[in-house]
């Protein structure tokens, strides 16, 4: 279950001894629980948030790797794709190997 | 957006489909647990970037869905009372009742608010202590540490009209029921990426080993889930059965620890009926007893409420992956989003509606792509 | 102590003599009371103190039970539509903004020139009147932009906790013109299918306003008379346009259905092409909204030749109102009254009407 979105935290605050934020989705901004998160958050980091509560920090080291060895992969697979050497006007159709 | 629109990027996601039909040698068969992840395949066409490598059974992930009947019936039954505020998340407004659902409670007078978190509806209580304010707490795992810590919070501040309806569910025990059952065809998992983020991913361990199934934790985007497929039919080429994780940006093995810990504190396990399957033991969440007065059920006095599903309805076979929602006899003709039978057409996330709100078009102009069931 | 007289002064000799009246003083509310629609002396204060100052036209200054206009010669086009939103206040308008546009835009969706506007007021009983001046405010602002008189009106008004703050009716009436004629089902297999600028503002901003899922977005509500932008379709495409419509609730989705369902064709868009600013993006993600789904109020869907979508576009694009125009899609003749659309990586899915209101979700 389910719908958890990355976002941006901007500001920190308390609601009492609740750890809160002000989290940045891409333009839209809403106050987020950060308890779960507090001692490894601060300003700037990301979380993913899921109904009003940060469940977990963005490793965005691990992301960083990971997506870059999806590119690449993407990249060779266009290559390949090139390689053998299909006709001009059939670009679009992949051969099921 | 960063971290979810490079997730959706078409080349890569491309390449990954054609990866997957270059590494599998036959088709497997793998079930995705999350509604989420269900409405992203079936709405991005992923089963069909994937054809003839990986067959998708979509697995009973939707906490609405798998919402037992009865307490949806005691949902409606609050929600009707004067004085009472039944909150809840959008998903549940439309699932069907026994008889009615909560659109209709609330065309006929009774008080139904969608909130996005359940500290609203705790803000709720306490901006109008002259009500009763019901949160209708549905969810896996993912969910609990909001609602655990909405009851700690109304604890602690001394609220004393709020309460929560409580549904929660557990993946691990679904996913043995779905094992242990003798027409399973599950062959891997793609187990939801939010749970894990929560639990982290220690408890599948056991499973994949026993079972001799993949289990690989995946994200929601197109990208995440066709790593996902691919990672899984890389293990089952090689004839392994782990758990790896492709959420890494977001799940570490041990999950969230102090969310965890609250979770366990506010709540235990308890037997758990699954709408449409049946009662799986320990596979739910129950207030532990010094939160009682927190517990709707307990409070208003609703454990005489129960409910028998209806029978034409095979909710109960398509949650457990027997059924895909365009084999069932009642699926676009009886049952549609508007007139829905069961809880898997009117959720969101269920795979009957989602099957009709997006998938309908192939499913109408393909061939059936696995035999067996053929349409009556 | 009694005997004893004191002396009048003069000015209260005179008030004296002139006859005692009621010595309450008359209630000065700064809210909207229930006499305020029964017709008397309240109404006619309304009317000429709130009203006529903002919609000043000759026919409504008359105050006549009905408003004569001249029509001329040819067909008109009419339209009523009733509005009903909450908050009634938002960035980028009120309920008023949309009471007027709204109907404008159902006349000019037919290709006609709107002209005249009447408005029906149902007023809740304790309406601070600093509200109902904003809104009447706005709708004269709305009003002259689209080059509407209004014409006509009523005020009734119901007893606290019977209308939400305030319900407006408005109906608008506008000469048609035989050589540009849209129509639903005039849709053709190789159509073009064009929106005129960003989908999902208004809808966005309504909920953002909303208490319950309390969300900050920068946004506005788009709400807009798109005459300038019919105008431009008139002067590019002509007589071969075949259907407008401005996606208002339901959003694209809806409107799509409406048209391939009335036309008997089928549709195909593209995801990629789709315009919306990031957060309208970024709320439809938090919320598991579909941006398809979401109310539009200054937009329109323009199906045209396909030969002549690109002066289309490029007529809607010298507008600012149409400055973000888009191809979105084509007609064709598979699955007639199914709209479907590839995704941005390839795959296809349906684009259905909903049952009925689209619900945030968490799963």
């Amino acid at each position: 279950m389910c719908l958890g979105i990355p976002g941006r935290i901007i500001e920190l605050h308390h609601d009492g001894d609740l750890a809160m934020g002000t989290v940045d989705f891409g333009g839209v901004r809403r106050d987020v629980c950060l308890a779960y998160v507090q001692e490894e958050v601060g300003i700037g980091d990301y979380v993913i948030v899921h109904v009003g509560f940060a469940i977990s920090k963005v490793d965005e080291a691990e992301a960083k790797r990971t997506f870059e060895a999806l590119e690449e992969m993407s990249q060779l697979e266009e290559l390949e794709f090139l390689k053998d050497a299909i006709p001009p006007g059939v670009i679009g159709q992949e051969a099921r190997s | 957006m960063k971290y979810l629109s490079e997730y959706r990027d078409a080349h890569i996601a491309r390449a990954l489909a054609k990866e997957i039909r270059a590494t599998a040698t036959r088709t497997w068969t793998m079930m995705e647990v999350c509604g989420g992840q269900t409405h992203t395949i079936v709405k991005q066409g992923l089963d069909e970037l994937t054809e003839g490598a990986v067959e998708m059974i979509h697995g009973p992930g939707c906490p609405v869905c798998v919402t037992p009947l009865e307490q949806i019936d005691r949902a409606l039954d609050l929600a009707a009372r004067p004085g009472v505020v039944l909150t809840s998340f959008g998903d549940m407004l439309r699932v069907p009742g026994s008889e009615c659902d909560l659109f209709q409670i609330r065309a006929r007078g009774g008080n139904v608010r969608i909130v996005y978190s359940p500290l609203d509806a705790l803000e709720l209580a306490q901006k109008n202590p002259d009500k009763e304010i019901v949160f209708f707490a549905v969810g896996f795992e993912t969910t609990a540490p909001a609602n655990a810590m909405a009851v700690w919070r109304a604890r602690e501040l001394g609220v004393k009209n709020f309460s929560v309806l409580v549904s929660h569910v557990t993946v691990p025990p679904a996913m043995l029921a779905l094992l242990s059952a003798p027409d399973n065809r599950v062959q891997a998992f793609l187990a939801a990426g939010h749970v894990c983020t929560v639990m982290g991913f220690t408890e599948y361990e056991p499973i994949a080993a026993t079972y001799h199934v993949p289990i690989i934790v995946t994200g929601f985007e197109p990208v995440d889930l066709l790593e996902g497929m691919l990672m899984a039919v890389k293990q089952l080429e090689a004839g392994d059965a782990r758990v790896e994780n492709q959420y890494v940006r977001a799940v570490r093995r041990d999950g969230n620890v102090p969310a965890r810990s609250l979770v366990e504190r506010v709540f235990e396990l308890a037997d758990r009926q699954w709408r449409g399957i049946g009662e799986i033991p320990l596979s739910g969440l129950a207030l532990r007893e010094e939160f009682l007065e927190y517990d709707a059920v307990t409070k208003f006095g609703l454990e005489g409420i129960r409910a028998t599903e209806p029978a034409e309805c095979r909710a109960g076979d398509v949650l457990r992956g027997q059924l895909k929602p365009v084999q069932c006899p009642a699926f676009g003709t009886v049952c549609t989003p508007e007139h829905p039978l069961g809880a898997p057409m009117v959720s969101s996330e269920g795979a009957c509606a989602a099957y009709y709100n997006y998938g309908r078009f192939r499913a109408g102009a393909m061939a059936p792509a696995t035999a067996g069931e053929a349409r009556p | 102590m009694s005997g004893v007289t004191r002396d009048l002064s003069a000015e209260v000799g005179a008030r004296l003599a002139q006859g005692l009246n009621c010595a309450v003083p008359f209630n000065q509310s700064d809210r909207v009371l229930l006499g305020h629609g029964s017709g008397g002396k309240l109404s006619a204060a309304l009317v000429r103190d709130r009203f006529l100052p903002h919609f000043d036209s000759a026919a409504l200054a008359q105050l006549g039970d009905a408003a004569v206009v001249d029509v001329g010669a040819g067909a008109i086009a009419i339209s009523t539509d009733s509005f009903v939103v909450n908050p009634l206040e938002f960035p980028g308008g009120n309920i008023g903004t949309l009471a007027v546009n709204g109907t404008v835009n159902d006349v000019a969706m037919m290709g006609a020139r709107p002209l005249w506007l009447t408005v029906g007021f149902i007023l809740e009983e304790g309406l601070p009147l600093e509200v109902l001046d904003r809104v009447t405010a706005a709708m004269a602002a709305a009003a002259r932009t689209a080059g509407v008189a209004i014409v006509a009106g009523d005020t009734k008004v119901v007893e606290r906790g019977k209308a939400d703050g305030m319900f407006i009716n408005t109906t608008g009436v506008g000469a048609v013109d035989p050589t540009f004629r849209p129509s639903p089902e005039r849709a053709r297999p190789g159509d073009a299918i064009l929106i005129t600028g960003d989908i999902g503002v208004h809808g966005i901003t309504i909920m953002a306003a909303r208490e319950g899922l309390a969300f900050d977005a920068d946004l506005a509500s788009d709400s807009a008379a798109l005459t300038p932008l019919v105008d431009a379709l008139r002067a590019s495409v002509g007589a071969a346009i075949r259907a407008l419509r401005d996606p208002t609730r339901g959003g694209v989705a809806s409107t799509l259905n409406e048209i391939a369902a009335a036309s008997k064709v089928g549709m195909v868009l593209d995801e990629t092409t789709l315009p919306m600013p990031r957060e309208v993006a970024a709320a439809c993600e938090m919320l598991g909204l579909d941006p398809l789904y979401v109310a539009n109020e200054g937009i329109c869907v323009a199906i045209v030749p396909g030969e002549l979508a690109d002066a289309a576009l490029a007529s809607l694009r010298a507008h600012p109102l149409g400055k973000n125009a888009r191809r979105i899609g084509r007609v064709v003749s598979e699955h007639p009254g199914m709209v479907v659309m590839r995704t941005g990586i390839g795959g296809t899915r349906v684009v259905d009407m909903l049952p009925g209101d689209q619900l945030p979700r968490i799963c």
